[in-house]
């Protein structure tokens, strides 16, 4: 340790400041490249993993959905997003086997128990209903707010839940009206967030008449099948 | 502590005798904090071998080289450009273990396990026994981690890496994942080493007093 230094009397050999500086710099600069070698190495594996994420949990949350395009809303309407990424302005169209629009998947967050609930959920316009939902990121508690991905019951509460007037979250048991879900007994709080989420992003992209969502999406360009 | 005199001793202290965890109670935070299952005590233990044997092996190789006064600081860049390397790798090849460690992969550079070693061990010893002391305290801490982790998948989920014991009609106490069963089975283990411990010592004295009457 530092204070034993007083025992070596030959203080005369202590290094410079310079060397002092010039060590750490370089062994700054020896990490530093190791570090953007790593990320160089492991970026394309990374954002591919993502990219195959999202498009899982898309086909996911829309049943008999095959294909996905992923849309950026401008002020003057929907558009296809050809530029890698996403803000919170991009949602996903699904279509069908024949090519034709299903759905959309729409990403939304918000806070939960412990840390940030990332959703993605089907809605399909035509029927006004959440057809699915996948949790994209969560810290929940493991065994209590994880069974809000765990728990395949509370996840099938929203493969056919109304949107009107907004989703609300009932005691285990009690669901009734085609727009209640049932909590997970033990983590309600963790079920509302999901709940409240779910309504924070139906109220962004469809009760919201400025940004709202068209009924038929962008259709396909052309059919691809010969 | 007697020191081990042969590399495979240097390598065997860590497993037991000086166990990072139950004797030094060194590295308590991963410890209790991603134990809820045994698959992810099991990437917690490896990425941990990783970083330790890596700096280790550095920090000896560079022992003559770096000051005194910037040691610490040293070994910290030397640890956390470690911990990225497999924070990044852990990213790209095993995404769902990542995601279920989250921030307590980078928060290894902050074991003080790890650094313990470079200023304990590694900055005064070769390089072969540098190593050897790495990869024995972290089989230390992987078998620490394991067990902790096993105990309380077993009893908090009824299964063992993912695998069902006990059928649907077991009751999982849930406590077991959470954190409380955490602190719960670490004490009860640390109770166990104590009384081994103990026992020996006891042994030893009778020994030793029976060999005075001799």
């Amino acid at each position: 340790m530092a204070q034993n230094s007083p025992q070596t009397p030959e203080q005369a050999s202590e290094p410079s400041s310079f060397r002092l500086a010039a060590t750490l710099a370089i062994a700054g600069l020896i990490s530093g490249i190791a570090i953007v070698g790593i990320y160089e190495l492991t970026l394309p594996t990374i954002t591919y993993n993502k990219a195959e994420e999202l498009k899982a949990a898309v086909f996911k949350v829309l049943p008999g959905v095959v294909e996905m395009k992923k849309y950026q809303m401008e002020s003057n309407g929907l558009r296809i997003r050809n530029e890698k990424g996403g803000d919170e302005r991009t949602l996903y169209g699904g279509y069908n086997q024949q090519g034709e629009f299903v759905g959309y998947a729409i990403p939304s967050a918000g806070p939960g128990f412990q840390d940030t609930i990332g959703i993605l959920y089907g809605y399909i316009p035509a029927q006004r209903k959440v057809v699915g939902m996948e949790i994209l990121e969560s810290r929940e508690t493991p065994g209590l707010g994880d069974k809000i991905y765990k728990d395949l019951y509370f996840v099938s509460n929203f493969e056919n839940l109304s949107i009107d007037p907004e989703i609300v979250t009932v005691k285990k048991g009690l669901r009734e009206a085609p727009n209640e879900v049932d909590a997970i007994t033990g983590a309600t709080i963790s079920s509302k967030a999901v709940v409240r989420i779910i309504n924070e992003g139906n109220q962004r992209w469809i009760h919201n008449p400025e940004n709202r969502i068209p009924n038929h999406g962008i259709p396909l360009p052309e059919k691809r099948n010969p | 502590m007697a020191t081990p005199t042969t590399p495979y001793e240097e390598m065997m202290k860590g497993l037991w005798r000086e166990n990072p965890v139950f004797i030094q109670v060194l590295g308590m935070c991963p410890m209790l904090a991603v134990t809820n299952s045994a698959v992810n005590a099991l990437a917690m233990g490896l990425a941990t071998l990783f970083v330790l044997v890596g700096s280790s092996f550095l920090v000896s190789v560079m022992r003559l080289l770096i000051p005194k006064q910037v040691r610490i600081s040293s070994y910290i860049i030397i640890i956390a450009t470690f911990v990225t390397i497999i924070d990044y790798s852990l990213l790209a090849l095993f995404p769902k273990i990542h995601k279920e460690l989250g921030a307590f992969i980078p928060l290894i550079t902050a074991n003080c396990l790890i650094l313990g070693r470079q200023e304990a061990f590694a900055s005064r010893n070769g390089v072969g026994r540098a190593v050897m002391d790495a990869v024995g305290m972290s089989m230390g801490f992987l078998f620490a981690l394991l067990a902790l982790g096993g105990v309380r998948e077993i009893l908090g989920d009824g299964a063992l890496f993912g695998i069902n014991l006990f059928g649907p009609n077991f009751e999982p106490w849930v406590i077991m994942i959470l954190p409380p069963g955490g602190f719960l089975t670490l004490g009860l283990i640390l109770l166990f080493f104590n009384w081994i411990t103990e026992k020996r010592k006891m042994q030893q004295l009778k020994f030793q007093l029976s060999a005075e009457k001799v």
